[in-house]
């Protein structure tokens, strides 16, 4: 008997490992690695309105690339819940695509896995040189004083936008401070109508605020050595002023708290539920979708409050190219990447995926409305700061976005959040960050 | 182990002097040997050296720096394990909440299954009409993929448009506000519920099963002596399934306490504290943070609590069987 408790004991092991592996092991993903020859494989991120949307607006440009250089391009579009995930599989696998679309913010965290091609002064000319991008899209290529491991390809900007029809029957203008966009969403909101709308269930838009309103206030994530700061009063009172728009203003619907992406608090805009959105400017496609002409709402830049140390109403947004380091076909890939961020392939792009460009001497050409298009240019030009190129970064956004998840979420259910609160949590936060370091 | 006990046969221990010619093997001595070599072979694939790449990986510090070359990642000894132990730091302590938090989500998810599985099972022992239908109703969430049936849960506890809310809400008229199901404090009991939904018809099945062997002349004959139905169901349902029983509720633990999917496909990326199971918090401590060593020492963790209280829960229970 004791034999065969033994070797029921065994078993069990073996099965509570295989499952518990299933939890926190590394479930590699089907490789689409990269044939040798004329083909290359690249992953895309969701820019359109849906995956297949992007498929249909990329095919085209693909079509071309191949017709141009014999090469052929295997196109995967993956959506923003995925990619993280998807690339991070890649990464520690080595089957990974020949190149890859990455959210900019990532890109300092990336390099720091030394899995992605540094694009040094060679690669730099395969693709056209340096100079042709804006400084400020190239300067999120990766930390400073290293080569750049990826390269910008859409560029994106907050604003807030505003329903003009709504703010006309009021008698309001477009707020150029914190104060005047709380007493404007105060008069806007009654019945079901709100104010305003918030994507507070999405970890990495709450992480995304948390910055901004951190800078406005004059404060950083990071010191010097790359250690987190969260837990100063700048970036605690950003938050707190954040949570705010929930819990004493009472300008967002409780239901926001599940709003675990941007499109639902879009839709709600493009359907008239609320006054005001802050999102970047690819909302444009999906409000459009949902049938909001581009004449009815309007753009101004995220106000800061009265006063504030700084004026930033957005961090440098985007999309970025990058290229696996362990690639067969490098030459293909930058090949790839050139054509990508060529003005031709840009002009094509930019419109369909409301994106700003990235070139030097590009026009914005993405909305119809020339007045937006101006108003995020500058933005994206004067108003935006790039989030810590440090390695951490991602850190920052998952501790201090779920953080912020779970803040939305106590307050929605009734709760209050105070300043001790905050702190509390940004310290556990910053101990996550060190202790993962 | 199999090939171990196995190999005796073909060489006893030759005495020197003894002139006794080897015995030849017969014909077809590898044949046993062939037909395992797969499952061993698929066993140590599978099993045995994820499992210890696992307890390998625990201590290194792989984190994102080391991912692309793991034979670089410095060993570091047991210090993923000094930080996931110490539960007056932040990652320790939340380790320490989840595991509690999925203990209590464990207790209550087996046993309510259970209750539930043997009271249908029980049920349903006698014959009459409509009972393939209603047995094969009960076991549709089991039936059901997984990721179908817990997003259409998702769907059914939203605040505002899920069919739970709406129902107390609209059509029970209970007054007050609508409650969030899949944030907050809530949380744990959408999970426990959607849990237990998936799990009891599991437990049905196997106790339709050990039901279905306890023949009929012994409750004729009890009925005889005048034992009431519970009497019958204590003195002898329990005592007839207990083998059922005794494997039925370890596994049982086991998959609830490894949980993974529910929360998962539940709650998405950002679990509430709640809810926050242990699996997918060791998912999310490894793969949010790219820190897979630190990851890894918590499964060897948990692996190394699963191991302990099945070991007691087997030694315990086959004492007592020995005894009776």
């Amino acid at each position: 008997m004791k034999i065969r408790t033994l070797a029921a004991t065994a078993a069990i092991a073996a099965l509570a490992l295989t499952t518990a592996g299933c939890g926190g092991g590394n479930n590699a993903s089907s490789p689409s690695g990269s044939s040798g020859g004329g083909s290359i494989t690249y992953w895309a991120s969701n820019q359109g309105t849906s995956l297949d949307n992007d498929k249909q607006v990329l095919t085209p440009q693909l079509e071309k690339f191949t017709q141009q250089t014999g090469i052929k391009v295997n196109l995967e579009v993956i959506g923003w819940n995925d990619l993280q995930t998807r690339i991070q599989t890649a990464v520690t696998s080595g089957q990974a695509p020949d190149v890859v679309n990455i959210g900019n913010t990532w890109a300092a965290s990336l390099q720091s896995t030394q899995a992605f091609m540094p694009f040094d002064d060679a690669a730099m000319t395969a693709i056209g040189g340096k100079d042709k991008f804006v400084k400020t899209a190239m300067d999120t290529g990766g930390a400073p004083g290293q080569d750049p491991t990826s390269v910008p390809l859409y560029g994106l900007a907050y604003g807030l936008y505003y329903n003009k029809a709504m703010f006309s029957t009021a008698g309001l203008k477009p707020p150029t401070t914190w104060e005047e966009l709380v007493t404007d969403a105060k008069k806007l909101t009654s019945g079901d109508k709100y104010g305003f709308a918030l994507a507070a269930g999405s970890y990495t838009e709450n992480a995304h605020f948390a910055f901004i309103d951190a800078a406005q206030n004059g404060a950083e994530l990071f010191d010097g050595d790359g250690k987190p700061t969260f837990n100063s009063d700048g970036v605690v009172n950003g938050i707190k002023r954040y949570l705010d728009l929930m819990q004493t203003d009472k300008l967002v619907n409780i239901a926001n708290a599940q709003y675990d992406n941007g499109t639902k608090a879009v839709n709600d805009f493009a359907t008239g539920k609320v006054a005001m959105i802050l999102n970047q400017n690819n909302a444009d496609s999906s409000i459009v979708a949902n049938g909001m002409k581009s004449s009815a709402y309007g753009v101004v830049p995220f106000p800061a409050p009265e006063g504030s140390a700084s004026d930033v109403a957005s961090h440098v947004a985007g999309i970025n190219l990058s290229i696996f380091d362990n690639s067969k076909n490098k030459d293909a890939a930058l090949k790839f990447v050139k054509f990508m961020t060529s003005p031709e392939t840009q002009t094509a792009l930019d419109k369909p995926f409301s994106s700003l460009p990235v070139l030097n001497g590009a026009t914005p050409n993405f909305t119809d409305n020339p007045e937006e298009a101006k108003t995020f240019a500058d933005i994206y030009a004067t108003k935006s700061k790039p989030l810590p190129l440090v390695p951490a970064e991602d850190q920052f956004e998952s501790t201090v976005g779920k953080a912020m998840n779970q803040m939305f979420a106590k307050i929605a259910s009734g709760g209050t959040v105070s300043t001790d609160d905050i702190h509390n949590a940004m310290k556990t936060a910053e101990q996550q960050v060190a202790a993962a370091g | 182990m199999t090939a171990a006990t196995a190999t005796p046969t073909s060489n006893k221990p030759a005495t020197p002097g003894a002139k006794k010619p080897r015995r030849p093997r017969p014909s077809g001595w590898w044949l046993p040997y062939a037909l395992l070599a797969p499952a061993v072979v698929f066993e140590l694939v599978i099993h045995v050296i994820p499992m210890f790449t696992g307890i390998w990986m625990s201590f290194l510090k792989l984190t994102k720096a080391f991912i692309a070359n793991w034979g670089k990642a410095p060993v570091t000894g047991i210090k993923n394990y000094s930080v996931a132990l110490d539960f007056n730091g932040a990652v320790g302590a939340a380790l320490l909440q989840s595991f509690l938090i999925t203990c209590a989500f464990t207790v209550l998810v087996v046993g309510i299954s259970w209750i539930l599985g043997m009271a249908a099972a029980v049920a349903l022992q006698k014959e009459f009409w409509g009972r393939g239908f209603i047995r094969t109703l009960f076991l549709v969430p089991y039936a059901l993929p997984m990721y179908a049936g817990i997003i259409a849960w998702k769907f059914m506890l939203q605040k505002d448009t899920g069919a739970v809310n709406h129902f107390i809400f609209d059509n029970l008229g209970i007054g007050g506000d609508k409650p969030f199901w899949l944030i907050g404090n809530n949380a744990f009991a959408a999970v426990v519920v959607v849990a237990i939904w998936r799990l009891w018809p599991f437990a049905f099945l196997m106790l339709m099963a050990g039901l279905q062997s306890i023949p009929h002349d012994v409750y004729e004959a009890s009925a005889v002596d005048g034992a009431k139905p519970f009497r019958q169901w204590r003195s002898i349902t329990l005592p007839m399934v207990r083998p059922v029983n005794m494997v039925l509720i370890l596994v049982m633990f086991l998959w609830t306490f490894n949980d993974f999917n529910t929360p998962f496909v539940l709650f998405g990326n950002a679990q509430p504290p709640a809810g926050d199971l242990i699996s997918f918090h060791i998912y999310n401590a490894s793969f949010l943070t790219w820190n897979f060593g630190s990851g890894a020492a918590m499964s060897v963790l948990l692996l190394l609590f699963l191991l302990l209280v099945s070991g007691i829960y087997l030694s315990v229970l086959n004492r007592r069987s020995h005894r009776a």
